[in-house]
């Protein structure tokens, strides 16, 4: 059911942004002014920013080219422009040529980044792998016993310490566990953080060194998870969490809301990492991977016969 | 917060400055800038239209008042417009019960910040209100979030009810109410669970929680990191329980905050309450023309126009605005007009207080040590030096580096980005002031120290605003981290 809770989700939604594709392809219309402010802000709407901006000056400009000669023809331009900026952003999970895959998880406070870790440990788990969980955010107040509770439900071992802990000991603790028992992959949740906060940035980093410390190549995955409801300052989420881990990928979370995670196309722009999964939802089957077309045609569902069907 | 609102009201203000009276095309560059920068910041593109708008009935409506630039007066009508959207209809705390308990009930999308909310907002009612307050843990649907709500009450010496997590939220909520009742607590604040907007069971158990329990407010709790779907969701929210007002959090984060603004527009409600960090105490009361003043660059122009004209000496200023144009201004002038900058208080928060710079600034190390350090370069050249800079030649330099105890290369770099300065003052006559200026007092930024998102311009209109021409040369430069 690849992009089905996705889509079901932009279905039931009385989208905004499907709305405005469909008022905007409506049968007579024009490509004139009217026209190009509608459309830029159906994109902005889907929060592409300047982006946004910068696909309808394109499209300016593909007119005055005569390459789009009317609105017939924006559909397919928009979906060639969007699919464009975002190739190479799919791909699959790495794994480790050998011993355990640690995957770093980090972001922003609540973005999503435990329930994800709990995704993928059901994800990884249904392919017969074995899992391990590092509650490596000791800050937050019963953020120890949350993932906790995630474990017990999946019946996953987890390496824990009380709240107030070192953050980077529970990971140390957690790689030489990860590697003792020999487990195929380690998930490491890490405490919430704005990328504005130097010390917990810093903390970030030291917990990066430790885990090196006992693998030199993990974390073999970083995955910074990002709340798909947040506008351009995910923009800047993305440089600077880059700056302080080595991000290898991206979780695009609460897909299932009526936001569509459109600042990732300008994030493509400061950190070209694919997105490695969709979170629809707060259960752990809610985890989709991501699929470029699927997701462009999410964004600009707007004719019948492009229409993905749920 | 808000920042980036600022530097673009900057851009904006230059665009208009030097205009003697404000029109509908010359105000054009300045409301398509405002216009962007609210687009950038997040703020809806219906709301970013609506308000522009407003702007530009306000700034062309203005009578034209003399002593007053009309650059200033469009930040005028800029900062009533902001002040107006964000006062969201009318200012007001949080509801008065006429018996108590009062009842405050949280709602939001999941992360948004209302469990941490929930704590600190006790704690601010026991410290400023001295309330006895009860927090109740309706939300039984994230693990282990009874436990959050419990684990700060135990932290903060606050009650907290709780019941397993087979209960049904609304119940939970009516029997905490009644515990309030028999424990003699004077506040319960409902913490419930995080949902979608689209969601519609959860949506239906919070309109009974609310039947339930018919609380004095509803607080929705916002993350100020939100985009365009911010919107939707608070209308939505509103449209199911009628809010009395918002919380803001992670307002100690760089989002730029214009989500904020479009849900006090669509839903009417103020925000109270900001958070500003992820501990208990971290919660500030939320002052909209505060705030507003903050995003015209944390400014407020009019306070500092009165702060300089008060410590200004026009005549001097206005001698020195005329010798720079001639290329005349020597380190005399100079030093005059440093001591004047610094009798306005410490250097980064005067800048600060002007539109557009306080977001430039943000990333420069300020030192006043830096400009300490100027000082004791300057003071340590001959009166006659002063004046006639070209005397300074090499030995005067090195008696000058040691006597004010500095290394040669920072007497030498002063002296060239000064001539530098004059040469280009002399080219710009009346003006303003170059970045290279700023340079003369950078650590060595990136474009030569100079004001970065300064433009050749420089400061607007050669003056300070309302300065009227009167110079106002010597921003320093800095070093970006
Ligand atoms: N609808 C929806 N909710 C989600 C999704 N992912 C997470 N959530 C919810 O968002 C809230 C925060 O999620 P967490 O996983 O605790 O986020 P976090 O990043 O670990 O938060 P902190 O550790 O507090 O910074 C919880 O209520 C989750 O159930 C998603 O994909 N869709
Ligand atoms: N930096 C910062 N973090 C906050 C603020 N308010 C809440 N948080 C964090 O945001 C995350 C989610 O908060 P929580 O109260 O659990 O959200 P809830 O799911 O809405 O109850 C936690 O990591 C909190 O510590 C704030 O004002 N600033
Ligand atoms: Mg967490
Ligand atoms: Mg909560």
């Amino acid at each position: 059911m690849v992009f089905g809770k996705l889509l079901s989700a932009l279905k039931k939604t009385r989208d905004v942004l499907t709305a405005g594709l469909s008022r905007l392809f409506s049968f007579g219309r024009k490509l004139d002014e009217t026209f190009l402010e509608e459309l830029e802000e159906v994109l902005y709407n889907s929060d592409l920013g300047p982006v946004g901006t910068r696909i309808v000056e394109d499209l300016k400009e593909s007119y005055r080219k005569r390459e789009v000669k009317e609105v017939a023809e924006v559909p397919a331009f928009l979906r060639r422009r969007l699919l464009h900026r975002l190739a190479g952003s799919e791909a699959p999970l790495v794994s480790a040529p050998q011993g355990p895959t640690v995957v770093l998880i980090v972001g922003v406070n609540g973005s999503g980044k435990t329930t994800s870790i709990a995704k993928l440990a059901a994800h990884l788990k249904k392919q017969g792998k074995s899992v391990l969980l590092g509650a490596g955010d000791t800050f937050r107040a019963a953020a120890v016993e949350q993932l906790t509770r995630w474990a017990e439900r999946l019946g996953i071992p987890i390496v824990k310490q009380p709240t107030g802990a070192d953050p980077a000991a529970v990971a140390f603790d957690a790689v030489a566990a990860a590697v003792a028992r020999k487990v195929d992959y380690l998930l490491l949740d890490t405490a919430g953080r704005l990328h504005t906060q130097k010390n917990l940035m810093a903390e970030l980093e030291k917990v990066v060194r430790v885990v090196k410390k006992q693998l030199p190549d993990a974390p073999h995955e970083t995955l910074l998870v990002l709340d798909a409801t947040t506008g351009q300052n995910a923009i800047r989420q993305a440089s600077e969490f880059a700056q302080s881990a080595p991000v290898t990928g991206l979780i695009l979370a609460k897909m299932d809301g009526t936001a569509k995670g459109g600042a990732f196309f300008g994030i493509r722009e400061v950190l070209p990492v694919p997105v490695k999964f969709l979170g629809v939802g707060e259960g752990v089957e809610d985890l989709e991977p991501f699929a470029v077309e699927g997701y462009v045609d999410a964004i600009l569902t707007f004719d019948k016969s492009t229409a993905p069907r749920a | 917060m808000f920042d980036s609102l600022a530097g673009a009201l900057g851009k904006a203000y230059r665009a208009i400055v030097g205009q003697k009276v404000l029109t509908e095309s010359n105000i054009e560059d300045g409301i398509r800038a405002v216009r962007q920068a609210l687009l950038e910041a997040d703020v809806n593109f219906q709301v970013a239209k609506e308000f522009v708008a407003d702007v530009k009935r306000r700034a062309l409506g203005l009578d034209v008042i003399k002593a007053v630039e009309p650059g200033q007066q469009f930040i005028k009508c800029f900062h009533d417009a902001l002040t107006d959207l964000l006062l969201g209809g009318q200012a007001q705390g949080l509801p008065v019960a006429p018996q108590a308990p009062l009842v405050l009930m949280m709602c939001g999308l999941q992360g948004s910040g209302k469990t941490t909310t929930c704590a600190k907002l006790a704690l601010w009612l026991r410290k400023n209100k001295k309330k006895n307050p009860l927090l109740v843990a309706a939300d039984l649907q994230r693990p282990a979030a009874v436990d959050q709500l419990q684990a700060l009450g135990k932290q903060l010496n606050i009650a907290v009810y709780a019941e397993p997590t087979t209960a049904r939220p609304p119940e939970v909520c009516r029997r905490g109410l009644e515990h309030a009742r028999t424990r003699q607590h004077d506040v319960v604040i409902l913490d419930t669970a995080g949902r979608l907007h689209i969601d519609e069971p959860l949506m239906k158990e919070l309109q009974q929680i609310h039947d339930l329990c018919k609380p004095h407010g509803v607080l929705l709790v916002c993350d100020s990191m939100l985009g365009q779907d911010a919107v939707n969701s608070a209308k939505e929210f509103h449209a199911r329980l009628p809010l009395h007002g918002l919380v803001l959090t992670k307002v100690d984060g760089d989002a730029r905050g214009g989500a904020a603004l479009s849900i006090v527009k669509v839903t009417g409600r103020p925000i109270l309450f900001a958070g500003v960090g992820e501990k208990p105490d971290d919660l500030e009361e939320f002052d909209p023309p505060r705030m507003a003043g903050r995003i015209l660059g944390m400014g407020d122009v009019v306070g500092l126009v009165e702060k300089a004209q008060s410590v200004i000496d026009e005549k001097e200023a206005e001698a020195a605005a005329r010798k720079l144009q001639k290329g005349q201004f020597n380190f005399e002038d100079f030093l005059g007009q440093l001591n004047m900058i610094r009798k306005l208080g410490p250097l980064k928060k005067v800048l600060g207080m002007i539109p557009g710079i306080g977001s430039a600034m943000k990333d420069i190390d300020f030192d006043d040590q830096h400009f300490q350090r100027i000082e004791a370069v300057i003071l340590s050249m001959t009166p006659h030096e002063r004046q006639k800079p070209d005397l300074i030649d090499l030995p005067r330099r090195r008696r000058i580096a040691a006597g004010s105890g500095n290394p040669l290369d920072v007497v030498n770099g002063l002296i060239k980005q000064f001539k530098m300065m004059q040469d280009l003052m002399k080219k710009m006559g009346r003006g303003g002031m170059p970045g290279g200026l700023g340079g003369l007092m950078g650590g060595g930024g990136k474009s030569g120290g100079g004001f970065p998102g300064m433009p050749g311009g420089g400061f607007p209109g050669g003056g300070f605003p309302g300065g009227g021409g009167r110079g106002f040369p010597g921003f320093p430069g800095g070093r970006r981290r």
